[in-house]
């Protein structure tokens, strides 16, 4: 019971109290790169939230094989390899998302957020709870770069996952897609989120 | 758990190893997805073809003719298109590198006479909700019908006749550029007949 109860404290941190975007502030390139629309970022976050999850799952298996001298070379190499296999298939199966990804695709592999789980958490903790960590965070990531997206989409091109709801030749304010825009939605983003998740824990 | 001993053989073979895995499942990985990949270039190849051209019934994509230019990096595509065997159009593919985020590349259909068909972008990395606006209708309407040897492909801020989108000039030049490029390369390779 208590190991059941740890696990989904395990699965939550990664959503509220250690969200990597808004409390842990990582992965910051992809966060404000790719958030000029609800969509990309959900995109984005899913593809993170694939290799996170393979690359937790890999580390964890084999953190007994690897020397400590060369962890991190290691990692970058079961990352960047589930980067390419991402790349690849979504070049194949789905080249709409991979044309509004881009550059950014290939740049997961020196996400932070990766990294840093199968350093911090992979690395140390057996195969279930690894899993769970992935899940947790790549799913907190994906919240949060949805949330971002929507609310640059809304205020910059006055539309929700390609939907408008304003005119065609409506002034909408552009600024916010345009990468100053990244910043000051993030902050007030992060600002919110931390205002809730104190006054409600 | 006993974590392996940082000798030099052992860094290593554990190195070692997993660039191999690495290495092969990449491989593999790769054999599997070309096919598609390349089907699904194609596809949006021949999409592109039927929104430009006029109705064709031969295939554009195997009387595909490549043109070395020096204005562009790599050759310029030409695709003729006929129906009952006589000449229903010619789309040729034009970019520019002066987008505000570099390459922009259409595609630009031409009628038998030399007037614009239709336009679609094929790549592109411009701002999204500025520069992409130039995939709008409301941008592409005002180059369908037109003949380049009398309506300016510059933007009318540069004395042509294309209205500039809002807050995205570069992007309209880049893509006027890319459209002359195409209609260059089609007076010179595929002369239109005028009547």
């Amino acid at each position: 019971m208590a190991e059941k109860l740890n696990q989904k404290q395990n699965f939550l941190k990664g959503i509220i109290k250690d969200n990597p975007v808004f409390v842990m502030l990582l992965g910051m390139c992809p966060t404000l790169g790719v958030t000029s629309s609800a969509f990309n970022g959900l995109g984005m976050g899913i593809a993170t939230l694939f290799v996170l999850l393979m690359s937790n799952i890999v580390v964890s298996l084999i953190k007994s094989q690897i020397p400590a001298k060369v962890r991190i070379p290691a990692f970058i190499i079961i990352i960047a390899s589930f980067v390419t296999i991402v790349e690849m298939v979504l070049e194949a199966y789905i080249p709409f998302l991979f044309e509004q990804l881009g550059i950014f695709i290939p740049l997961i592999v020196v996400n932070c957020l990766i990294l840093g789980r199968a350093e911090a958490f992979a690395s140390k903790n057996n195969l279930i709870s690894s899993i769970i960590d992935a899940l947790g965070m790549g799913i907190g990531f994906t919240i949060a770069l949805t949330l971002l997206g929507a609310a640059r989409e809304i205020l910059g091109s006055g539309s929700i996952f390609d939907l408008r709801f304003v005119s065609e030749d409506a002034n909408t304010m552009i600024l916010f897609i345009l990468p100053p825009g990244a910043f000051i939605a993030l902050a007030y983003l992060t600002l919110a989120f931390n205002r809730i998740s104190t006054k409600t824990s | 758990m006993s974590k392996k001993k940082s000798t030099f053989l052992n860094m290593i073979l554990a190195l070692f190893v997993i660039t191999l895995v690495a290495g092969l499942s990449l491989g593999y990985v790769n054999d599997l997805t070309k096919g598609p990949k390349a089907k699904a270039k194609l596809e949006r190849k021949v999409n592109a073809l039927k929104e430009v051209l006029p109705t064709f019934d031969n295939n554009p994509v195997e009387d595909m003719r490549k043109i070395a230019s020096d204005k562009a990096k790599d050759s310029i595509e030409i695709y003729t298109a006929y129906l009952k065997d006589r000449l229903a159009g010619t789309a040729v593919i034009g970019s520019s590198e002066k987008g505000f985020s570099g390459l922009v590349k259409i595609m630009v259909g031409f009628k038998p006479n030399g007037t614009i068909k239709n336009i679609v972008v094929l790549e592109q990395k411009e701002t999204p909700g500025l520069g992409t606006k130039m995939k709008d209708d409301k941008f592409i309407k005002q180059f369908r019908d037109k003949d380049p040897s009398t309506y300016n492909l510059k933007t009318t801020k540069d004395g042509g006749d294309v209205d500039a989108l809002t807050g995205a000039t570069i992007t309209t030049r880049a893509f006027g550029e890319a459209a002359q490029m195409a209609y260059d390369v089609l007076i010179e390779h595929a002369k239109p007949q005028k009547n």
